[in-house]
């Protein structure tokens, strides 16, 4: 457990709200927020709107798989963007190179994503913080080179040229905008359910006793390093569906999908919206992509807006916005040191 | 029945276990005591799984346990708490029990249903019962007192089902009268559960209080073992270890 893990364990009440909440009130939730962007484009016909959601599924399935890692299991990777990218990638060249439908190139990206994250949790995952942050880094450093240097493959720093065939399916065109959009929200909204049944399943609590104490988790007789294998390989297919997402709107596939900087934006967006709160990287994402839509119309230093942002929230809070909120308003509610 | 043939260990040149060979009869409650820097919780360490021996064997039943991984020594049935109470501060209590059952169960990779599991919570509820954690169950344990940390630590051993169960210094770091508490605690969990018990303890008051059968380690090797006044009367433990203050004419 790292100092601000512990330091954040302390506080008390504990920052879980409606944790216990059923599966089916999830499923309904999760229906009426399908149901509420769905009909959105019936009203408000901006595009740039559209637009902002469906990078806002792409990032928000990203940023909420790194949570699983970083803040459900204590695993803080650096290298979660080459699974982006990765998804990207696969889903792109399956596309080009196969003329194989939507749905089928869909899953063949996954299992793919499946192999190869696989066999990289399966080094990282035996390492400790620190290691375990570098290694992953070095893995994305590594496919990143790969896709530069494949140049016949990938297409090189140009990316993936020409576009992604998408044939309908299903009724469904995904070259129409209002199509994608919807698919989008769909992904999105099925992707967040899926994680949140596994953040409160048993083996979600089998991450958080890992992520608390992963010596003492041994001597009660769980294998940690399956269970870390296992979140390793589980948020890759997340975040490889929102590569997939990301292929899908720009129609393509760039080096920059499996560079760092995506995983660093996957690291500022928890940090932004918090750890402790299924739904802070979700609100992370919105303040970023808010973040980076207004400042970068409005200065070129985006960066340094961005970091004094960040240290506003690193200093200034002390933790992310939803866990901030989360943790007043649960203090109003409770007092100290019981949870209902 | 705990069986150590032979067990060593050594770091460097420094031999922190030396030939150790004991038996645990089924249901017996053992103190293990020496001085700082004897071997004692080198020794648990090797009997459950979190360091290797470098030779020796743990036999608990007849199956060998030297080498094994802590999750394995865990499911044969030895089960431990440590020094320093070693918990999930973010949990709560009944959170921290019913996921331990999970594990035990192995339904700690289940994904398809929602924690707890009906089935976890009677073993569970009697875990927090036996140690008189219920009413504390919604509690997050980084914020319990000291002493219900150590009971939250020898609860998530014991709602396992240990058949042997090692707790080192159970009451390190209490003031008197807790101690008192716990020791009290941890012979009523030995004589209702009917489970082998080997406890490290400094406390001589306690030691000879409670333990029908002490060993003594001093660097690494047995300097003795026997019943409480075998132990004060042995020259060789009050020179090393006892001091004069608890040998037998003190005692008297």
């Amino acid at each position: 457990m790292t100092e601000l893990q512990a330091e954040q364990a302390a506080v008390v009440p504990r920052a879980e709200v409606g944790s216990q909440r059923s599966r089916y009130t999830d499923v309904l939730i999760a229906l009426a927020a399908f149901a509420v962007l769905a009909i959105l484009p019936m009203f408000i016909s901006s595009k740039a709107l559209l637009d902002f959601v469906i990078r806002c599924s792409a990032f928000g399935l990203f940023a909420t798989s790194l949570n699983l890692l970083v803040g459900y299991t204590g695993m803080v990777s650096f290298g979660h963007g080459m699974f982006f990218g990765l998804g990207a990638y696969g889903f792109g060249l399956i596309m080009q190179r196969t003329g194989l439908p939507v749905p089928v190139a869909f899953v063949a990206t996954l299992i793919i994503t499946t192999l190869i994250a696989a066999v990289i949790g399966a080094i990282c995952v035996r390492l400790k913080e620190i290691y375990f942050a570098f290694v992953t880094l070095a893995f994305q450093m590594l496919i990143h080179s790969t896709i530069l240097s494949w140049v016949s493959l990938t297409g090189g720093d140009q990316g993936l040229r020409g576009g992604i065939p998408r044939p309908t399916f299903f009724g469904v065109d995904l070259s129409n905008h209002v199509h994608l959009y919807v698919v989008s929200c769909g992904l999105l909204v099925i992707g967040l359910l899926l994680m949140r049944q596994i953040a409160q399943s048993p083996f979600g609590y089998t991450l958080r006793m890992i992520r608390d104490n992963a010596t003492r988790a041994s001597f009660i007789g769980i294998d940690v390093w399956r269970a870390k294998l296992t979140i390793f390989v589980l948020a890759a297919l997340f975040a490889s569906t929102g590569g997939i997402i990301m292929a899908l709107f720009v129609s393509g596939a760039y080096p920059e999908f499996a560079y760092w900087t995506i995983s660093g934006e996957g690291i500022f967006i928890n940090m932004l919206g918090g750890v402790t709160t299924f739904l802070g990287p979700m609100v992370g994402t919105l303040l970023l992509l808010i973040l980076n839509d207004t400042v970068t119309r409005l200065t070129e230093y985006y960066g340094i807006v961005l970091g004094i942002v960040i240290l506003f929230f690193a200093i200034g809070l002390r933790k992310g916005l939803m866990d901030f909120v989360v943790e007043w308003y649960a203090r109003r509610r409770a007092g100290t040191g019981e949870r209902s | 029945m705990l069986e150590i043939r032979s067990l060593s260990k050594s770091f460097g040149g420094v031999k922190a276990t030396d030939n150790v060979t004991l038996d645990f009869a089924d249901g017996s409650l053992t103190a293990v005591i020496g001085p700082n820097g004897a071997g004692k919780s080198t020794f648990f360490n090797l009997i459950t799984g979190a360091l290797k021996p470098d030779s020796g064997q743990i036999l608990l039943n007849g199956v060998d346990m030297a080498g094994r991984s802590p999750p394995e020594i865990v499911r044969h049935g030895i089960g431990r708490a440590f020094q320093v109470a070693s918990i999930f501060p973010s949990l709560t209590v009944e959170e921290t029990m019913l996921a331990a059952v999970c594990a035990d169960q192995r339904r700690a990779s289940v994904l398809h249903r929602r924690f707890p599991l009906a089935e976890t919570r009677d073993r569970a509820e009697h875990a927090m019962e036996l140690l008189g954690l219920a009413s504390k169950r919604n509690r997050i344990a980084a914020t319990l007192s000291h002493g219900d940390q150590k009971l939250l630590d020898i609860a998530l051993a014991l709602v396992l089902d240990p058949k042997v169960l090692l707790l080192d210094e159970p009451t390190a770091g209490m003031g008197t009268e807790e101690r008192w508490r716990m020791i009290d605690k941890v012979r009523e969990l030995w004589e209702t559960q009917k489970i082998t018990v080997v406890f490290i303890e400094h406390d001589m008051d306690i030691v000879f209080k409670i333990a029908p059968e002490i060993v003594v380690l001093c660097y690494g090797r047995i300097l003795a073992t026997g019943t409480p006044d075998a132990i004060r009367r042995n020259e060789a433990v009050i020179e090393a270890y006892l001091g004069t203050e608890h040998h037998a004419g003190a005692a008297i």
